[in-house]
């Protein structure tokens, strides 16, 4: 099912020459009303006017995550305060969240291309849609329930938490859809063998799944423990939240909904373009935003991108498998977790040495963090209470950081490996590529 | 009057004891009173020993994670409700116990007490007519 066929399966030639002009109109956006891209075009030597299409995209300036925590919180912005409808924030990252601002058309946009990725995955208005991402500053919770609620579909605001209650509404009020993250879903099937419930007990045929990375394994596993046909979505606060991109039934990939956001794949390095197919670090430009445009902003995500037309009938670019990140940021139950909050943790603690290593492994479909710290000669004590109290008042600490709990283990001095001086900071166990 | 302990924080893991004892023997320390205090996931051996200052060294050296505490010795008489009678003189002056272990001394029964007011602890019992063990009394034998 298509839900916008004008836009999705729009002749390339055409959609380029949308992209060109909105393009051409964002520009000029930036640059009058945004002083920090305007600063940057001036470095840069770039008039606006210069610009004719996303041909000369590879010339202009790139927004990076640092970018936002440095203009933190508004100072992306494009409009006035005034005309900002709606903020929402990511998860914690080193302390500062990052912030979207919405427009009414921004909101518009957004349930747009949710709608979009919802028909995608063919769900319609005669669905029940059970939104079990959180609600809040997350943008998973609200954004998915707005572009259901615009394809008409009867939405249930579950919102996180509570696995048995979510199992009986989903139960007593026929749940068609479920939309979470991946391993929230497998966490919702293990819950409901405990419980002796019966998948066919529930009338579930599609999952919208995303906020972190999943394997093929993954997917057969929830699809055969729920009954469900299970996809992917992918979207990031910064660009506009979830519905950057979708999987279609054919599941052969995320369609990038290119007539608002405009991908690019480059080399982290050198940030030019990488031939067609290679894997790059996932760029977007959001031609269409009002509150806070982006340009060219580093997903860091590492990927490859395929533009032929898709079984489903969309000419829309896909982006296949995420492979990895370019930067050291971790997704740990949906959350965005950078080795530096820890290190940053352990530093202000007078009592620890910035030792530190995070193993994160995913354990009956939950990730699990664990952080070994080397304990400081001059802290230890014969005591164990005030071990045990220590190790306490680090757990909290990162947990008041990160907003997810971390087993804290204490570890004997100079045992975490130093690779060439610098310690092996990150153990990652989890399996996401097949 | 107190005696100086040496405690070694260990993380769980098979072979980490012998590592330390390998330490002393090489060295050649000898233990007299000997303790460990485990959680889950870590440790803290605590020993008594006869030269802990080449002790410390050597294991700092060797990377433990080392410290010396001041405890006390009490040598407990050796019949039923020593130990009671004892612990009755700490309670009434409000002294809290941290930890104690027992050891064998001279073939008399002895323990080591940690409290929150160490000295306190040493006064209470030597004024109660308590044999409270000096640095050198455990070294000659």
């Amino acid at each position: 099912m298509i839900w916008n066929e004008h836009a999705e399966c729009m002749d390339r030639e055409q959609l380029l020459k949308l992209q060109n002009e909105r393009l051409r109109n964002m520009v000029s956006r930036l640059y009058y009303n945004v002083p920090f891209y305007r600063k940057k075009f001036q470095e840069a030597g770039i008039d606006p006017g210069d610009i004719t299409g996303i041909h000369q995209l590879k010339d202009l300036p790139t927004t990076t995550k640092q970018d936002l925590r440095d203009n933190y919180p508004f100072g992306l912005f494009a409009v006035p305060q005034s005309e900002i409808v709606r903020l929402h924030a990511s998860s914690g990252t080193t302390g500062k969240p990052t912030v979207g601002g919405y427009t009414r058309a921004d909101l518009r946009t957004w349930s747009e291309v949710v709608a979009r990725s919802l028909y995608a995955a063919g769900v319609d208005k005669n669905d029940v849609v059970h939104v079990s991402y959180g609600y809040g500053l997350f943008t998973g919770g609200l954004g998915i329930h707005q572009g259901a609620q615009k394809i008409g579909a009867t939405v249930i605001p579950a919102s996180g938490g509570n696995t048995k209650k979510q199992l009986q509404i989903m139960h007593d009020f026929g749940s068609t859809v479920l939309a979470c993250t991946p391993s929230y879903a497998l966490y919702l099937a293990d819950t409901m063998k405990e419980l002796g419930m019966d998948p066919s007990e529930l009338k579930l045929r599609r999952g919208i799944f995303g906020a972190e990375p999943w394997t093929e394994e993954m997917r057969r596993e929830i699809e055969a423990k729920l009954h469900l046909k299970a996809l992917d979505i992918y979207g990031l606060t910064e660009v506009i939240g979830p519905g950057v991109a979708m999987e279609c039934e054919h599941q052969k990939g995320l369609h990038i909904f290119e007539d608002h956001f405009i991908p690019e794949i480059v080399d982290p390095n050198t940030l030019q373009p990488v031939p067609h197919g290679q894997v790059g670090e996932l760029l977007f430009t959001t031609v269409t935003k009002e509150g806070m445009p982006l340009l060219r902003y580093r997903t860091r995500d590492l990927t490859t991108m395929t533009v032929e037309k898709c079984a489903c009938g969309r000419t829309l670019a896909r982006l296949n498998k995420f492979l990895g990140r370019s930067d050291d940021m971790l997704i740990i139950r949906g959350v965005n977790v950078f080795p530096s909050q820890i290190e940053s943790v352990l530093l202000e603690m007078s009592e620890t040495e910035p030792h530190y290593q995070l193993i994160v492994d995913r354990v009956n479909n939950l990730d699990i963090l664990e952080i070994r710290v080397e304990v400081n000669e001059a802290f230890f004590s014969d005591e164990i209470r005030q071990m045990e109290n220590l190790a306490k008042k680090i757990k909290a600490n990162i947990e008041s950081v990160l907003g997810i709990s971390a087993k804290i283990k204490l570890v004997e001095p100079k045992t975490i490996e130093r690779s060439e001086g610098k310690a092996k900071r990150v153990i990652d166990l989890r399996k996401l590529v097949d | 009057m107190l005696l100086k302990q040496l405690s070694v924080f260990l993380e769980n893991k098979p072979g980490r004891i012998t590592q330390v004892t390998k330490v002393l023997d090489e060295i050649g320390v000898n233990i007299t009173a000997f303790n460990i205090a485990d959680t889950s996931e870590f440790g803290i051996l605590r020993m008594i020993v006869d030269n802990i200052d080449t002790a410390l060294q050597a294991l700092k050296a060797q990377g433990f994670s080392v410290r010396t505490t001041q405890v006390v010795g009490l040598v407990v008489p050796h019949q039923p409700g020593g130990m009671h009678q004892a612990l009755e003189h700490v309670d009434k002056a409000g002294i809290e116990i941290e930890y104690m272990y027992a050891f064998a001394y001279n073939s008399k029964a002895a323990v080591i007490i940690k409290a929150d007011d160490t000295q306190k602890l040493v006064d209470v019992l030597s004024g109660s007519g308590y044999h409270v063990l000096q640095e050198g009394e455990l070294i000659q034998d």
